[in-house]
């Protein structure tokens, strides 16, 4: 046993042996290993990137604005390091390097696909957008209601208690809005909308005959105590690692609880090569490791695997796996892993100015915003394309960096840009992809990572009933701005490329048949009953909604499925 | 999309501070090389100059104050292309040459009120080409500079504590706070 092991459990480590063994310590990582400790399982969690304490790895979450050399900007050579996170917005100096850079883990674009990892314990826990929303029936009965691809095998009444176990836990802040379409849950008292975005909520919901809902976000921000941590200050810093667990990473909630079970053993720098199965048993044994500092390989045993290293990773590992059986990999008996690749596709929006409210301001950095939940194909609402859409957005005074066009230089402009600017909103929409099976990831053999391993062929984009959805997106925001009495009103659509939206899932669905669907309505494999996989990979459709919250309920709810059937001697 | 509607954007949705947004306008996609030349002593009191007339001492200090000629050498050094380096280093003698011919002298030379007629005709120059400028159009070196100026100025602790208002942990948000005219911004959103 290598001794960089965290938290050892010295007895189980030992024999290289243990319950369960968790890969990924992501949001659902997190939470497979919290569920599964508790329960009194000796758990592995394994983790491809380095080790990322709490507080004290959090570097620059203390440094004052000023203290960072290039303010925030990106250096040419972290550029050169990471060239495709330059396409967008992660790349500041903060958290540039958090990312997965693109020399040590490549992938091919067949198609344009924006692929945000981090490689480091806590994923993208610590770096996510921490929005927080239940899906409804509306939701999980979709797909049987249009024909498209299978049905869920669960619906809502399956998944509520998990929501109400998960939400209690993390601590998710919001308001109760009583919407069946966005179903409330157990909330810490919600952040406030701010004076101008009130009034807009209030005049879209006369506008609109009370069918338009503006709110506050749901955000897995603690606005309350919480055991063990202090709530939200606003400081509007997350990406760095909140210095006063703020909001749920696996850091600051899942791994504290599971590490005091005394059960778990985390083991950083550790890329999951395949899951071990015996053709004999029909099930796993465990899993081969590559360690990522050694490149020496490892081998791990255990009686149940939770698969949570991300949709895409989590796919690539089944791909990986089994292959003397299957030459596709462990689940692709149905011909769906590694299809069906969805996203929630936005970077389409609208922004305008408000005016009045000369006399009123801010106070507090809000990590949050407004959320105007869904309305299209809703309640008799028809449109040219399926599903539907919703929008996050905020309302706020411009700083010193807008433009003031009719200033030069001099004290003039300085004194202009002492004060704040007018009112401005804007809001981008987020809108469900449809799964569509030839949207799918691939293994590209011909190319190998830093580790030597074979890289991953993304090969999906939107389709019509997407791009018919964008049209929309951006003409109803513009009227209910306008409605809402929004000036200069300009739109964006700076299309779409998969992956953006950080949102991937599909690539290992849950359904109720073996030959159409990788995994059951429990999350296990079909083809190897104790191999769970229950992050973004099992998803069946999209919804419009942001996913984290529903991968922590399936996770909950399959951990204690799994320990259910591990006791009756059936897994 | 206009720059404006970007910050909108990305200071919106994400919950990010303006800071790293495309306000950078000429940002650091440079992929070949750690670091560019340095500028010497001379170009950078010539830019503390330069930004000094751009964000000057009033009530409160101006950008000399904050270092901005060393600040701007720094980032155009980490931060810029090739092209962009250059553009920006032949910038400080256009600017010069621009002086000689509207004041019959130096920058450096001239008066703070020719100095500022002379920014404020650049400024103008600047803003009309970027009316105009197609994407692949090269960046105008004063754009480039009053950028400089106002990020180095309102992001060091002079600009954000004095200048503007700056809260380390604010602890609690208030979206209904009552504001004055004259009451500062704060420095970070």
């Amino acid at each position: 046993m290598p001794g960089d092991s965290t938290y050892v459990n010295n007895k189980a480590a030992a024999k290289n042996t243990y319950d369960a063994i968790v890969v990924g310590s992501g949001i659902s990582g997190g939470w497979a290993a919290k569920e599964l400790t508790e329960k009194g399982l000796k758990v592995l969690m394994l983790e491809r990137g380095h080790n990322y304490e709490h507080i004290k790895d959090y570097k620059t979450a203390p440094k004052k604005p000023w203290e960072f050399e290039h303010r925030g900007r990106v250096t040419e050579e972290q550029a050169k390091k990471n060239p495709k996170m330059m396409r967008t917005w992660g790349a500041t100096e903060a958290v540039i390097d958090a990312w997965a850079n693109d020399e040590d883990a490549p992938y091919t674009e067949i198609k344009p696909f924006w692929w945000w990892r981090s490689y480091r314990l806590g994923g993208r826990s610590t770096l996510w957008g921490r929005q927080s929303y239940r899906w409804s029936d509306f939701d999980f009965a979709a797909n049987a209601k249009d024909g498209i691809a299978i049905d869920w095998p669960i619906r809502y009444n399956d998944l509520a208690p998990w929501y109400d176990h998960v939400e209690k836990f993390a601590g998710i802040s919001g308001s109760l809005e009583g919407l069946p379409h966005l179903p409330d849950g157990q909330f810490l008292p919600p952040m406030p909308l701010n004076i101008v975005e009130i009034d807009v909520a209030d005049r879209l919901k006369k506008h609109y005959n009370n069918q338009r809902h503006m709110i506050i976000g749901r955000a897995a921000h603690i606005t309350a105590p919480h055991p063990g941590r202090t709530q939200c200050q606003f400081r509007n810093r997350c990406w760095e690692g909140c210095l006063f667990g703020g909001y749920f990473s696996t850091q600051s909630s899942t791994l504290p609880a599971a590490v005091l079970t005394g059960n778990l053993t985390v083991r950083p720098d550790s890329i999951v090569t395949k899951v071990l199965y015996d053709k004999n048993t029909k099930k796993a044994t465990g899993v081969e490791v590559l360690d990522a500092a050694t490149n020496k390989t490892y081998t791990f045993n255990s009686k149940i695997v939770f698969l949570c290293a991300s949709a895409l990773n989590s796919a690539w590992v089944l791909m990986n796996s089994a292959t003397d059986i299957w030459p596709e990999g462990l689940g692709s008996s149905s011909g769906e892993l590694g299809h069906n690749v969805m996203d929630h596709h936005y970077n389409i929006g609208a922004s305008g100015d408000i005016e009045g409210y000369d006399d009123k301001y801010v106070y507090g950095r809000r990590a949050n915003g407004f959320y105007i939940t869904r309305f299209a194909n809703l309640y008799g609402d028809k449109r040219n394309y399926l599903r539907g859409f919703g929008y996050q957005g905020g309302a706020s005074r411009e700083g010193w960096s807008r433009d003031v066009a009719e200033m030069g230089v001099g004290a003039p402009l300085k004194e202009a840009l002492t004060e704040p600017g007018g009112w401005r909103i804007g809001a981008t929409g987020f809108g469900e992809i449809l799964p569509y099976h030839e949207n799918k990831i691939t293994l590209d053999k011909t190319k190998k990572d830093k580790w030597g391993l074979p890289i991953l062929a993304m090969d999906a984009e939107l389709k019509q009933n997407e791009l018919e959805m964008r049209k929309d997106i951006v003409s109803e925001l513009k009227a209910m701005f306008e409605a809402a009495g929004v000036k200069n009103i300009s739109t964006w659509d700076n299309g779409h490329a998969m992956g953006h939206g950080i949102h991937e899932m599909g690539t290992a669905r849950m359904g109720k048949d073996p030959k159409t669907s990788v995994l059951n309505a429990h999350n296990q494999v079909w083809d190897a009953p104790n191999v769970f996989v229950t992050d973004g990979a099992c998803m069946t459709s999209a919804a419009c909604q942001n996913p984290s919250l529903t991968y922590m309920a399936l996770t909950a709810r399959a951990a204690d499925y799994a320990v259910a059937e591990l006791k009756k001697g059936n897994i | 999309m206009n720059r404006r509607d970007a910050l909108s954007r990305v200071g919106l949705l994400m919950g990010a501070t303006v800071i790293g947004s495309e306000f950078f306008l000429s940002g650091c996609k440079n992929t070949d090389k750690k670091g560019g030349s340095e500028l010497s002593k001379d170009d950078i009191a010539f830019l503390d100059e330069v930004g000094e007339t751009i964000i000057p001492t009033t009530s409160t200090p101006g950008a000399k104050s904050v270092g901005i000629g060393a600040f701007m050498n720094m980032m155009v050094k980490d931060c810029y292309t090739d092209e962009n380096q250059k553009i920006f280093t032949e910038g400080i003698g256009k600017l010069d040459e621009a002086s000689k011919k509207k004041n019959s002298k130096s920058f450096l030379d001239s008066t703070p009120e020719q100095r500022t007629a002379l920014l404020n005709d650049l400024d103008a120059e600047q803003k009309a080409y970027y009316k105009s400028k197609k994407k692949e159009d090269p960046e105008h070196y004063f754009k480039l500079m009053k950028q400089l100026t106002l990020l180095g100025y309102f992001t060091s602790e002079t600009g954000a504590t004095k200048t503007l208002r700056y809260i380390e942990t604010p602890g609690h948000y208030d979206g209904n706070l009552p504001y004055k005219k004259g009451d500062k911004a704060w420095a970070t959103s």
